[in-house]
């Protein structure tokens, strides 16, 4: 026989557990129903591979591979940056730093995964894209380069903490197997550290470039909004993020132009889930 | 018979901690040098003394001196990389890497920049037949390690340090995660290691360092009460409290 309170608690935690599981549900059928309704008049094929989005044009063109270039672009730079500082960090704090310097690093990084994305976006916006444009001559500041590297310190905490503690969860067992073999403690990370973390590290990339692809804010103040394909870093570009965000305000409810904006809303489900996905297999994985 | 190691008076504090009380004894080469006593005695710190892996996790303090070969280990500016490839240790939950078979064995080899592929796979070869496991995995070098038994697991440490070509072994209680048969086999396998090699084991069994050893050291509270021959040391201890120790009388 069970106590009352246990029986209550048991279900109210059920109760929680479906009741999240059926939120993403909705949301998901929602978007699915309202993305949808685009493809009835506008083919999916000109959809995805279009290289004009002129949605208020006439007849409208819903071409999204500039913004999903631009999203890539922007993404793909803020990986580059973020990965191996992220990853330096890590190993550092995780395997090098002793004592306060640790834990200030630590709560550091911390702190930086709290400030708001708009905060940095703005603090962008005055000190990095005049830099920018005068480091390179280019007209603008306003890039795909821009966006890269603010984003880039935005997904740095989130690498920096999950390749930490995979690196902390490795047994000091290894290190100290290592250690008593006369190897150095480079020798020991390279070799024997890192290897043992390998997946957890993988994760902590992946769940990075999910956080950089669905940031919104930052991007859509400092990448100079142009929906034209991008050839180089140095040219403003317009992700998917910042093209929902900008024109959800001002288009007519019901329109192909608003059910579109859904559309793209479901192409960057799609990408977050399959990278989330990713993350979740690596650090799952059993040796 | 010469001493291969030799520790004089050694004394060790963790802070305020003494953990080792003029600590002296003479090791000798290949022979089987057993430590005994109860839960912190001190007997593993001692071992971890011998290849200084006592300063890599805390803060402590040695005085004495131990000398390998008439070198002496404790002073400033020695060698701690060379010292550890000279000094092997086996621990004592078996502590193969995440890697496979082969790069386990040849890790001791590479760290001690050895990378020629044919001198890796000869020592290799070598290593694994000192410990025989050659023929029961020769054919799968590159599976995982981890994939063996505990048994095989702590053979393939043994092997490492084969490999990198210790001349001491100080293995710290390396059967106490094996079940009977296993041990059975470790031990015979130390019991032929000693040939080549010089070992001192830290054990909570007192069989087996009535088995497997030439000479013996009772430790209590961080001093070396009695050491002396092993037969000698089980069968007329001269010290009353080693005598409790071993009857079971006390720990």
């Amino acid at each position: 026989m069970k106590r009352p309170t246990e029986w209550f608690i048991e279900r109210w935690i059920l109760f929680n557990g479906i009741f999240s599981i059926a939120a993403v549900g909705l949301i998901f059928f929602f978007l699915t129903k309202e993305g949808f309704n685009l493809f009835k008049h506008y083919p999916l094929k000109d959809f995805l591979s279009g290289r004009q989005w002129y949605p208020i044009s006439e007849p409208p063109k819903f071409g999204i591979l500039p913004l999903i270039l631009g999203s890539f672009w922007v993404t793909a730079g803020a990986t580059l940056i973020a990965v191996p500082l992220g990853v330096a960090s890590a190993l550092f704090i995780a395997e090098v730093a002793k004592g306060w310097i640790k834990e200030y690093l630590k709560v550091g990084v911390e702190i930086l995964a709290a400030i708001p994305s708009v905060v940095l976006g703005f603090v962008g916006l005055v000190t990095l894209v005049p830099m920018v444009k005068q480091m390179f001559h280019i007209p603008t500041g306003l890039t795909a380069l821009s966006g890269a590297i603010m984003l880039a310190f935005m997904a740095m905490p989130t690498v920096v903490s999950i390749v930490e503690d995979a690196l902390t969860a490795v047994p000091r067992s290894y290190r100290e197997g290592s250690i008593a073999m006369g190897a150095t403690q480079w020798q020991t990370i390279y070799r024997i550290t890192v290897p043992a973390a390998g997946s957890g590290i993988v994760a902590g990339v992946m769940l990075g470039i999910g956080r950089v692809i669905g940031e919104t804010m930052a991007v859509m103040m400092i990448t100079g909004n142009a929906a034209v394909i991008p050839h180089t870093l140095l040219q403003p570009v317009r992700t998917m993020t910042a093209t929902i965000a900008s024109e959800m305000g001002e288009t007519v409810q019901g329109s192909d132009h608003y059910f579109s904006l859904f559309a793209i809303g479901i192409v960057l489900f799609v990408i977050t889930f399959i990278i989330n996905l990713a993350a979740d297999f690596f650090l799952h994985r059993k040796k | 018979m010469f001493a291969k190691i030799t520790i004089d008076n050694l004394n060790l504090y963790y802070g305020s901690f003494h953990a080792l009380k003029n600590v002296s004894m003479l090791i000798n080469t290949n022979q089987v040098t057993a430590i005994i006593g109860p839960s912190g005695c001190g007997k593993s710190t001692l071992l971890r003394c011998i290849n200084r892996m006592n300063e890599v996790i805390t803060n402590v303090d040695v005085e004495g001196s131990i000398e390998i070969d008439g070198e002496d280990i404790l002073a400033k500016g020695v060698d701690l990389r060379e010292l550890r490839r000279k000094v092997g240790m086996v621990f004592q939950r078996p502590n193969p890497f995440p890697l496979s078979i082969f790069d386990n064995v040849a890790y001791g080899p590479w760290v001690h920049r050895i990378r020629n592929l044919k001198e890796l796979q000869r020592r290799v070869e070598e290593s694994l037949q000192a410990v025989g496991l050659w023929d029961a995995l020769k054919d799968r070098l590159d599976t995982s390690a981890l994939k063996l038994s505990s048994e095989q697991q702590q053979r393939i440490c043994i092997a490492r340090l084969v490999a990198a070509r210790s001349e001491i072994l100080l293995m710290d209680e390396p059967c106490s995660a094996l079940d009977p048969i296993a041990t059975a086999k470790v031990e015979e396998l130390i019991y032929e290691l000693k040939k080549e090699y010089t070992i001192v084991i830290v054990t909570h069994n007192m069989q087996q360092a009535a088995r497997i050893s030439d000479e013996s050291g009772f430790m209590l509270l961080g001093e070396l009460v009695e050491f002396g021959h092993t037969d000698q040391l089980f069968t007329t201890p001269q010290d009353q409290r080693t005598e409790e120790y071993i009857t079971g009388r006390y720990g």
